[in-house]
């Protein structure tokens, strides 16, 4: 059993990457220990987005990621509920105002669409009153998650990729350093690269090749309400301080409201961080501040009923950038991991690189500041 | 300033609820009991205000015991958490409580299969027939088909026929001689064959026709009920009209408090999905006790010797082997009936492509079968998160055990405790406010 590419992982980004290499012509295999989608890809938002990330790297990934939903993918847009509805940024302080309007002129910069707004109410008539201002982000899109990585997967199965679930790698076939393949609990698949694709487990996948990749689970809960009518929020609604929340470090729970409304008609309510491991329980204190949070950016949804919440690990890095590309330390091997709360929407992106560097053609984005082994080069 | 924790919390005020409340107070505990309905007994004992149920007697004798017991009627539990001292309950509509340990006594609710037809208004669950008919001692229909497995079928045709509706047929999918299968297990708890005796002779004063070995596979009609299907064990069909039809595939269990503490769940015979509890009704998680249905589907007796068994064991009572006894007595009973009374297994076959699985989003049976043959969906989570059922109102309630079944199956398996669990677990258990939640 053979494959020019094995990808562990059936999450967005391993189903994108798929896509995207078997487009190119490689044959390709993904393992997943699971079910599709089982892990962090099924317990987000579905969000693709410009306007949370500063100048830099993952900006440039995500233009990058945004352009390839749209144009490389904007066929099948229709199948996982794509929507450009853009992003508006709230800041409730005067300070808060002038911060978002230097990130705003930053991002202008980088060829990010983004206007000022003096009264965000206009935008969403829904608000509460006496915002000090806001910003609009009319590249910012949404899809729904699980439907994307199914849906991926299926065209990439369409185009002769091998789908096995239920099918854990337990190691890596060798020869020297190089590796050729990965051994399964059902059988060794011998392979030209391995591309590990396995999320927040990322970090145990490298270490049976040996290498470290430092992928930590960054845990978030999001609120469900009962479904709304059309129109109740229209954008994705953040309030400025989640930008700063998405870069900082802090293992402690961070809260910043996160708003927005489905194609189902539910709202959906982030966003909280926290660094706590892989545990699973219920933290009241965080659905309590979400609750609130949201109810005091939209006073609608007071007496809205909240009919269920999730829980999910976010895959981060430490330098919260994701980690895309061929590792030096175990030739063969290849990583698209680490993307934290930006895997769906970074995943196209990530797809079509991988694609271009395993099969030569030119880079449409500079791999370096994604490389595998620069946290060993910082130690 | 915080009040000091009560002793236990009981949770739900059926059968195993209320034994649970007055053996704790009986030993001294300090006991909150805690229920959604404005009046205590649960379905079992659910009545008109002033009314009188069965065995009423039994109500009465625990309900003069309740007298040192805190009581909270007409309130959700929609969250519970462990903390340094114990647990604390939040509540719809009240402050939270906080307790050393707990008993949860959730009961359960019909459990249902989408056959054509079913979403038709006129059909109805076999429970909520028999809660109407208790409460407000009327049913909406003239004529009824009672079908489904296990012998709740009964009661309610009976109940239906003294409320004047004519009973046009009681369809049992299963060989009734089936509940002695098990003679040691059916032995055990012989009042409870008795009583399926009494049913029956009044079934046969009234004339009720009582098939079994028949099922349903179809309602039919134009806008509402007109017509059942009925297919017996040696495939002849026929039509009967019935602008009611009352459904009964047996109950399963609420398993959301459960679940939200890490208590550890199992399949049970019946295929539903069940707490894990040892002789003693305590579960795996360190001071959660769990008593009645959410143990496994066993009638009221049996909840009843389960709630006052947890309350016994929890305050350290020496007393406890005559109703230790008891209880595995009725859990062999109740194993046995569970295990002659199977969902048909064939049933999935009855669907057809429009056939609604999960109405409060609408996705009918078509739309799992492509989530599992077009997109790889191999469990019922990955049904649920690509078709939506489950995602509505109910939170899965409805169709949770009925999609699990048709994941697995359509995927060439039976269903796993797995693809049960991805529709049990619920955060909050209930629809609760955004500012109840901003306020917890």
């Amino acid at each position: 059993m053979s494959a020019d590419l094995v990808v562990v992982g059936a999450g967005v980004v391993g189903a994108a990457c798929a896509y995207f290499a078997t487009s190119a012509g490689l044959r390709v295999t993904v393992v997943e220990r699971g079910g599709i989608a089982a892990g962090t890809s099924s317990a987000g938002e579905g969000n693709l987005l410009v306007s949370d990330k500063e100048p830099g790297p993952e900006l440039d990934l995500a233009l990058l990621s945004l352009r390839a939903w749209r144009e490389d993918l904007g066929d099948h847009g229709g199948l996982w509920e794509y929507e450009q509805k853009g992003g508006l940024v709230v800041a409730s302080s005067p300070e808060g105002a002038a911060a978002l309007r230097s990130l705003a002129a930053a991002q202008r910069a980088c060829g990010v669409e983004v206007a000022e707004v003096a009264d965000p109410v206009d935008y969403e008539p829904n608000l509460a009153p006496g915002l000090a201002a806001g910003a609009h982000y009319p590249q910012d899109a949404q899809v729904q998650p699980m439907l994307a990585a199914a849906h991926l997967l299926r065209l990439a199965r369409e185009r002769g990729a091998e789908i096995r679930l239920r099918t854990e790698v337990t190691g890596f076939l060798r020869d020297g350093d190089q590796v050729t393949g990965v051994r399964t609990a059902h059988a060794d698949i011998s392979a030209g690269a391995v591309l590990n694709a396995a999320g927040t487990w990322a970090g145990e996948v490298a270490a049976l090749a040996e290498v470290t990749v430092p992928v930590l689970p960054r845990r978030g809960f999001v609120l469900v309400t009962q479904p709304m009518p059309v129109g109740t929020i229209r954008h994705k609604v953040y309030a400025a301080e989640y930008v700063g929340n998405v870069a900082s470090g802090d293992a402690e729970l961070q809260t910043s409201p996160v708003v927005e409304g489905t194609r189902s008609g539910t709202i959906l309510i982030g966003a909280t961080r926290e660094r706590v491991g892989f545990d699973r329980t219920v933290s009241p204190e965080a659905l309590r501040r979400l609750a609130g949070q949201a109810a005091a950016l939209f006073p609608v949804l007071r007496s809205v009923r909240v009919m269920r919440s999730y829980l999910g690990f976010r895959p981060y890095c430490p330098d919260h950038l994701p980690v895309i590309g061929p590792d030096p330390r175990a030739p063969g091997l290849w990583h698209a991991c680490g993307h934290e709360g930006a895997g769906v929407g970074l995943s196209a992106g990530t797809g079509l690189l991988l694609a271009q560097a395993l099969t030569g053609a030119p880079a449409a984005l500079d791999l370096a500041p994604f490389a595998p082994a620069r946290f060993e080069a910082a130690a | 300033m915080t009040p000091e924790p009560h002793d236990v919390a009981v949770v739900g005020a059926g059968p195993a609820g209320l034994g649970a409340a007055a053996e704790a107070a009986g030993a001294g505990l300090d006991v909150v009991l805690i229920d959604a309905g404005q009046r205590p007994g649960g379905q079992y004992w659910r009545h008109a205000e002033g009314g009188r149920g069965q065995h009423w007697k039994a109500y009465e004798g625990l309900s003069r015991r309740l007298g040192q017991v805190r009581r909270i009627p007409g309130t959700q539990v929609w969250l519970i958490t462990r903390d340094q001292e114990g647990f604390t309950l939040r509540l719809t509509g009240h402050d939270p409580v906080t307790a050393r340990a707990v008993i949860l006594c959730p009961g359960g609710y019909d459990r249902q299969l989408p056959i054509p037809g079913w979403d038709l208004p006129g059909v109805m669950a076999a429970g909520g027939v028999q809660a109407l008919l208790k409460e407000h001692g009327t049913a909406p229909g003239r004529r009824a088909v009672v079908a489904g497995t296990g012998p709740f079928l009964l009661p309610v045709a009976v109940a239906l026929a003294r409320a004047g509706v004519a009973v046009a047929a009681v369809a049992e999918a299963n060989p009734v001689t089936g509940w002695l299968r098990d003679p040691f297990g059916a032995l055990a708890a012989p009042s409870k064959s008795v009583e399926a005796v009494r049913y029956a002779a009044a079934m046969t004063a009234r004339r009720v026709l009582y098939r079994t070995r028949t099922v349903i596979t179809e309602i039919v009609g134009d806008g509402r009920a007109e017509a059942v299907r009925l297919r017996r064990a040696d495939g002849t069909q026929e039509e009967i009209a019935a602008d009611l039809v009352a459904l009964g595939w047996g109950f399963t269990p609420s398993l959301e408090l459960p679940i939200m503490l890490g208590a550890e769940t199992r399949l049970d015979e019946d295929g539903s999905l069940v707490a894990v509890v040892d002789g003693s009704q305590r579960s795996t998680a360190d001071g959660v006790y769990i008593a009645g249905e959410a143990t496994g589907v066993g009638g009221a007796a049996l909840a009843l010797a389960e709630g006052r068994l947890a309350a016994l064991t929890l305050a350290g009572s020496g007393k406890t082997a005559r109703l230790r006894r008891a209880v595995r007595r009725g859990r062999r009973f109740a194993a046995a009936m569970r295990r002659a009374c199977p969902v048909p297994a064939e049933w999935t076959a009855w669907l057809t492509e429009s056939t609604v699985v999960c109405r409060c989003e609408e996705v009918p049976y078509g739309e799992l079968r492509r989530a599992c043959h077009d997109l790889g969906a191999d469990d019922a989570r990955a049904v649920k998160m690509l078709a939506r059922p489950g995602m509505g109102w109910c939170q899965g309630r409805m169709c949770g055990f009925a999609t699990a079944a048709i994941a697995a199956r359509l995927n060439g398996r039976v269903a796993t405790a797995d693809d049960l669990r991805a529709f049990a677990a619920r955060v909050p258990a209930f629809p609760v406010a955004l500012e109840d939640l901003a306020e917890n």
